[in-house]
């Protein structure tokens, strides 16, 4: 079993998608397929997260073929750590979808679909294979193609019609991006491609080749300015879909931005990782200027989703291994909190009938425990000590006190406090005023839906608390990714064997050393 | 002949640009389409083009006399084509949806998830005579 542990993230939910299929007779089936093999998912990705935890970056060279000729599945920490929290998030939206997803999106094959996207997600993550990375991006996407017009409303499809067309133009960037790198270096895999490119005697191409993977994966983790696909379709589909691709989509893009700017693209890193500063800044101050203008619930989470990009492209702008770090545990904080917002959001909805805030009200009167379970996730992700964003915003700031790149953390810490407005916006209006008057309630959500609602909102709350009040080894662990991440070498020998790795060594350091400092904006 | 090549991708990108910033969502997909196609052709291009060296071991040797053409990127094309083909087919029909349900295809009146008081949508015969016509 233990060879087939990176696999197994892939191989489960691939095989419950098609078992759910089979099960399209019966509804009922179906759900449990569906939180079924979300369970075996997770316990599959804690399993492969302990493992490489106990023995190091694990690589399974698929059908046998030697890297670089066959495609490598490489889990290191990072892998490991995103794999876990696609595990998490995919048992959590499976339960609150329960009681979420109408019955025809259920028999139109809804948990299939939600498991290829998990398929398609935990591939991007795990593919030491440029072109595989591709492939598994289509995986994902179809499925949240799907998904996002699933049920076929107007505001569904015009949102999706956006998303498609934008994620497109994302791919065949993608596909440039491939098809030149391959045309320079013969090679696909990506701890070779590390070697190959580091002694590439033509930097000037091989930072061009950047930019096409720069606005390939920037389109798909929505960074200045190419995130206004995301708040034009994010708030359309059911607050279950919204929450799964609020949590994990956007990231597939900022984790691959990362993977090839700390693993391929590190010869330039003066022009190409400030360019990604400024990205980084202008990111975070558009996307939250943008949800204090909104006025609904899952548009402001939108914008903040923006936003928050922003702090993890940050992370890896500034390159420091403390700045990394950074970047991976903010990752880690935001998946649980984001997707755990959207998921308060939707019961504010479902209780109140509405998500426009003008119409919300009296939900603390209500339901107080609905008002403790939104503002541990709202608090966190602006930053209030001691929740899990409150740290990863220390260690960002610290991280760019340190190199001296005093404008970047002025802009996050104001970014910071225009969260909590925006946070504090949704507290008073759907929480603190009263319910307006002669608004017609929906009727009451049955005892045994509000459990399945309330279930994963409370557990999601209670990982960040985890995170924000036992914070060192989820700290230690984002340390060690870090460090994998500055020094590429253990990667490439894991990859490739003992002898490639040394080349690595030799070649990679002076590379990394390069601060970006110097052109900060 | 990579001349040639870099010449045909580069217009299939300037086509499928202009085609991509037309406000017919119908025209769009088909930029698209040639997007696709033209990134195709580019990975070909880059796979070095060796006319008429199948990469077959000839009888007696254990290798191909080099040059022979590089299967690797037709392969990856092959993919990429499947992918895309699919894709392709989503794209159409969700505009074919979209058109039913919204009754247009002009992407400044779609404003469904973003309603805007001016540019609300007419009703669908009037639209249909607008893409007739267009």
């Amino acid at each position: 079993m233990e060879p087939l542990l990176p696999v197994l993230p892939l191989l489960i939910p691939v095989a419950t998608a098609i078992i759910a299929l089979f099960a399209w007779r019966s509804r009922a089936l179906q759900r449990w397929v569906g939180v079924g093999g979300a369970v075996a998912l997770l316990a599959a990705s804690i399993a492969l997260l302990l493992h490489v935890r106990r023995a190091g970056i694990t690589v399974l060279q698929a059908g046998s073929w030697p890297a670089p000729f066959g495609i490598s599945i490489v889990a290191d920490h990072l892998s490991a750590a995103m794999v876990l929290i696609t595990g998490v998030m995919g048992l959590a939206v499976a339960v609150y979808s329960l009681a979420d997803i109408d019955p025809p999106r259920e028999r139109f094959a809804y948990y299939s679909l939600l498991h290829l996207l998990l398929a398609g997600v935990n591939g991007a993550f795990l593919t030491g294979d440029l072109f595989n990375l591709y492939v598994w991006f289509e995986v994902l996407l179809i499925a949240s193609f799907v998904l996002l017009a699933l049920g076929g409303t107007r505001e569904q499809l015009d949102g999706a019609l956006k998303y498609v067309a934008m994620n497109l133009v994302s791919s065949a960037f993608f596909l440039v991006g491939v098809g030149l790198l391959f045309g320079l270096t013969g090679t696909l895999n990506m701890a070779d491609l590390s070697l190959r490119v580091a002694t590439f005697e033509q930097p000037g191409l091989v930072t061009a080749i950047a930019m096409c993977f720069l606005v390939a994966f920037g389109i798909k983790s929505a960074v200045f300015p190419l995130f206004f696909w995301l708040p034009a379709s994010y708030h359309t589909p059911p607050v279950a879909v919204s929450a799964i691709f609020a949590g994990l989509l956007t990231k597939v893009g900022v984790y691959s931005l990362i993977r090839v700017f700390t693993l391929i693209f590190v010869e330039d890193v003066g022009y190409t990782h400030t360019l990604i500063l400024w990205i980084a800044g202008l990111t975070m101050v558009t996307g939250v200027l943008g949800a204090a203008a909104q006025h609904e619930i899952r548009r402001i989470l939108s914008f903040h989703i923006v936003s928050q990009i922003g702090y993890m492209i940050m992370g890896l702008a500034l390159f420091t291994p403390l700045a990394l770090l950074g970047a991976v545990f903010y990752i880690i904080h935001h998946i649980i909190v984001k997707t755990n917002l959207f998921l308060v959001g939707g019961v504010v909805q479902r209780l109140s009938g509405s998500s426009e805030l003008s119409l919300t009200g009296g939900m603390y009167r209500a339901h107080p425990w609905l008002a403790v379970l939104f503002l541990i996730p709202a608090l966190s992700l602006a930053g209030i000590p001691p929740l899990s964003g409150f740290w990863a915003k220390l260690l960002l700031v610290r991280a760019g006190l340190e190199i001296e790149s005093y404008v970047i953390v002025v802009v996050a810490l104001l970014v910071g406090v225009l969260t909590l407005f925006s946070m504090t916006k949704i507290w008073a209006e759907a929480f603190w005023k009263p319910i307006p008057p002669d608004t017609p309630l929906p009727p009451p959500i049955n005892r045994r839906a509000m459990a399945l609602l309330v279930a994963p909102i409370a557990a999601l709350a209670a990982l960040t608390l985890t995170i924000g009040l036992w914070t060192e080894p989820f700290l230690a662990f984002a340390e060690r990714a870090a460090a994998e991440l500055m020094d590429p070498s253990g990667y490439v020998r894991a990859v490739l064997g003992e002898q490639a790795g040394a080349v690595a060594s030799d070649t990679a350091t002076p590379a990394a050393v390069t601060t970006v400092g110097a052109g900060e904006p | 002949m990579e001349p040639v090549f870099a010449i045909v991708v580069g217009a299939l990108f300037t086509a499928s640009t202009y085609l991509m910033l037309q406000r017919n969502v119908l025209k769009i997909v088909f930029g698209l389409v040639l997007l696709s196609n033209a990134a195709n052709l580019l990975i070909f291009t880059m796979g070095r083009l060796t006319p008429v060296r199948p990469p077959l071991v000839p009888e007696g040797a254990t290798v191909p006399i080099p040059p022979f053409a590089n299967a690797l990127p037709q392969a990856l094309i092959l993919t990429a084509i499947v992918i895309s083909f699919g894709l392709l087919a989503f794209s159409l029909v969700l505009v074919y949806r979209a058109y039913q349900e919204i009754g247009t295809v002009d992407s400044d009146r779609m404003q469904e998830e973003e309603p805007h008081p001016d540019l609300r949508t007419s009703d669908p015969a009037e639209s249909a005579a607008e893409i007739v016509g267009a």
